[in-house]
């Protein structure tokens, strides 16, 4: 077996508000290999979210361990962990988070600028990810001019542009429609046949099903982790056209 | 991030919002803009008075005779004559920084000439003067030191004297003029001085040698010198040991002990000119105290509106640090937007300034000049405005927590 590309181990997380501590998450341990699409899911106070910020490097666990790619990084500090982010992790979010008044382009670019990629580079780099995702077409488009869906795409070709070895997506089809959700789905898909490694946290179980891993959260605790046999979001989309409204 | 793609978007930015960006730096172009324009005429007024300085001759001393003490009334300066002819002499020969001295008399004179009067001041002196004082001709040229010592009957004119009695200046030179009714023939024309910087009209003059003027038109005071001597030395610095050099020398020879006061004065015109100089440089000193308080202001304008910016910005920030962005990225982008506004405002300034300046000189004119220094110290003053003012939103917005930013609505 492959070594695990995250790593947590006994993660805790507490949160002291107004005097009050929260145990957000009270030992959480996940392994994921590479090239594995795994969904988190869990209702709202169930520690999902919390459990993707540390994974994303954004925030630093309580207690607990947590290797990325073989490195430790629950102790490293805020710049640090910033490289981290922008070499190792890709982000997807849910309100896509693009620059406004910004092309395509230039939003796709901004990963490299951080990462110090000579401007010309950045270019062709960007033009690739964006054909990649199908925008090759609509590289002088602000988040404007473009559908949710486009946009969306925007933010894959953003997470992917630095060559990432882990995409984080959280909650990346809760501000689309059924369908745009399916096609954005059958994005990632192609993406995890990539070797990519994708780890997405959602609340809808339809969404679950395109993953081949399932991780359901309880109150700061894993309460199953399954893996299952994705359907094919290709499929699905040939079928959505003919079956519901 | 290096620093080119930085500035970029700081101006694109800035760019968003025009109307407020060009709001925020107005206080800093009408600061800059007024200090630049009032430096310009200030220091245009102090270059009028050099240029005024100049023309009566600089690296000048004017030796006069002291003032005469009776029964405990003193007179002014020159009420009795204490300065010999011997000491013209003794200046030119015994000292080491003096490179060139005059006499210079003074009385006021009536002068005939085409059949027209006219009063004025005749002036008896010696060739050198006209060097001193930075004299130049018309029309003809100076008298020599053998029309001194032979006491020749030759004058030279000054422009208004020659306006009072001539139509043309060019018909003066030959002619014969009578001062106090004694002939004297006319050998040369001045170039106009205008003004002096006493308020005088320094073209309002005769010149005669002085050998002529002590025996014709002053009489009776023998050995003693009754006017002034003016001294030239090469340097500002050769005028100030002259003028050591001269009390020493003049004190010796008019035997004074150590507890009496001079008999004579030396003064320069360097000094006259530096105390005029001082007024304007106090002027300069207050309208720099003026700009400081303008760029405060303006930089006052500059951080709150940078604090909007980060409030209206978390989520891109939130966003940029997500992605990549070190803290240290996201302070120096907002320290070199708050710098970009502020340098804007401070060529603007310059532009308004440079404007206002220009205007003044062609409308009313005014003399001004624009010093680049100030031009350069407007800009990186403005510039630091900018560091300054823009540190404190930019620490602010580097020490956002990702996660919050990101969910910040």
């Amino acid at each position: 077996m492959t070594e695990p590309i995250l790593e947590a181990t006994d993660l805790v997380k507490t949160y002291t508000m107004e005097d009050v501590e929260v145990r957000a998450l009270r030992g959480v341990s996940l392994a994921v290999r590479p090239g594995e699409f795994v969904s988190i899911m869990g209702t709202s106070g169930s520690g999902k979210s919390t459990m993707m910020n540390i994974l994303g490097c954004l925030d630093r666990p309580t207690s607990g361990s947590y290797k990325l790619a073989g490195k430790e990084v629950s102790k490293l500090g805020r710049g640090d962990l910033a490289t981290v982010r922008n070499k190792v992790l890709g982000f997807v979010f849910q309100s896509f988070n693009l620059l406004a008044r910004t092309s395509a382009q230039e939003n796709v670019e901004l990963p490299m600028v951080y990462a110090g990629v000579p401007a010309g580079e950045r270019h062709e780099r960007a033009i690739a990810s964006l054909e990649k995702v199908g925008l090759g077409k609509r590289l002088d488009h602000t988040p404007a001019q473009l559908s949710g869906g486009q946009q969306q795409r925007v933010a894959i070709a953003r997470a992917i542009v630095n060559r990432p070895k882990v995409i984080l997506a959280d909650e990346p089809t809760g501000n689309l429609d059924s369908r745009t959700s399916i096609e954005i789905m059958a994005l990632f898909q192609e993406l995890g046949r990539s070797g990519i490694t994708i780890v997405l946290v959602t609340h809808e179980p339809d969404i679950a099903e395109f993953t081949s891993r399932v991780v359901m959260m309880r109150d700061g605790k894993v309460l199953s982790d399954v893996t299952q046999n994705p359907t094919d979001a290709r499929a699905a989309l040939a079928n959505y056209k003919e079956g519901d409204a | 991030m290096n620093l080119f793609s930085t500035f970029r978007v700081a101006i694109l930015a800035l760019l968003l919002n025009k109307m407020r960006s060009f709001l925020t730096v107005l206080g800093i172009i009408i600061g800059v803009g007024s200090v630049i324009a009032m430096v310009a005429i200030g220091e245009g007024a102090k270059a009028e008075v050099q240029r005024a300085f100049d023309k009566m001759g600089t690296n000048l001393l004017v030796i006069r005779s002291g003032s005469a003490q009776t029964s405990g009334v003193r007179g002014g300066a020159g009420s009795q004559p204490t300065l010999l002819w011997t000491d013209v002499d003794a200046i030119r020969k015994e000292t080491l920084y003096v490179t060139k001295v005059s006499p210079s008399l003074r009385q006021n004179v009536q002068i005939l000439g085409e059949g027209k009067n006219w009063t004025t001041s005749a002036e008896g002196t010696t060739p050198e003067y006209f060097e001193i004082r930075n004299w130049t001709f018309q029309y003809g040229g100076p008298f020599n030191e053998q029309d001194v010592t032979t006491k020749a009957k030759v004058a030279v004119l000054g422009g208004t004297v020659v306006d009072n009695l001539f139509g043309n200046a060019a018909d003066a030179v030959g002619s014969t003029v009578r001062l106090n009714n004694v002939p004297f023939e006319v050998i040369g024309v001045l170039s106009r001085k205008g003004q002096a910087a006493t308020g005088q009209d320094a073209d309002d003059v005769v010149m005669v040698p002085a050998g002529t003027f002590a025996a014709k038109v002053q009489g009776g005071l023998r050995q003693y010198l009754g006017g002034s001597i003016y001294v030239g030395a090469a340097t500002p610095e050769d005028t100030r040991k002259a003028q050591a050099e001269i009390t020493t020398l003049l004190r010796a020879r008019h035997k004074l002990r150590d507890d009496e006061p001079d008999d004579f004065t030396v003064s320069s015109l360097a000094e006259a000119a530096s105390a005029r100089q001082e007024g304007t440089e106090t002027m300069t000193r207050l309208l720099a105290g003026i700009a400081l308080v303008s760029l405060l202001v303006g930089g006052i304008g500059i951080m709150n509106i940078m604090l909007v910016s980060v409030t209206e910005r978390t989520r891109e920030i939130g966003l940029r640090m997500a992605i990549g962005a070190r803290p240290g990225d996201i302070l120096i982008q907002f320290v070199i937007e708050a710098v970009v506004l502020a340098s804007v405002g401070g060529l603007l300034g310059v532009g308004l300034g440079f404007g206002v300046a220009t205007y003044l000189s062609s409308e009313f004119g005014w003399a001004t000049k624009i010093d680049p220094q100030i031009v350069a110290l407007a800009l990186g003053s403005s510039a630091l405005v900018g560091v300054g003012f823009g540190l404190y939103p930019a620490h602010k917005a580097s020490r956002l927590d990702p996660i919050q930013a990101l969910r910040y609505e």
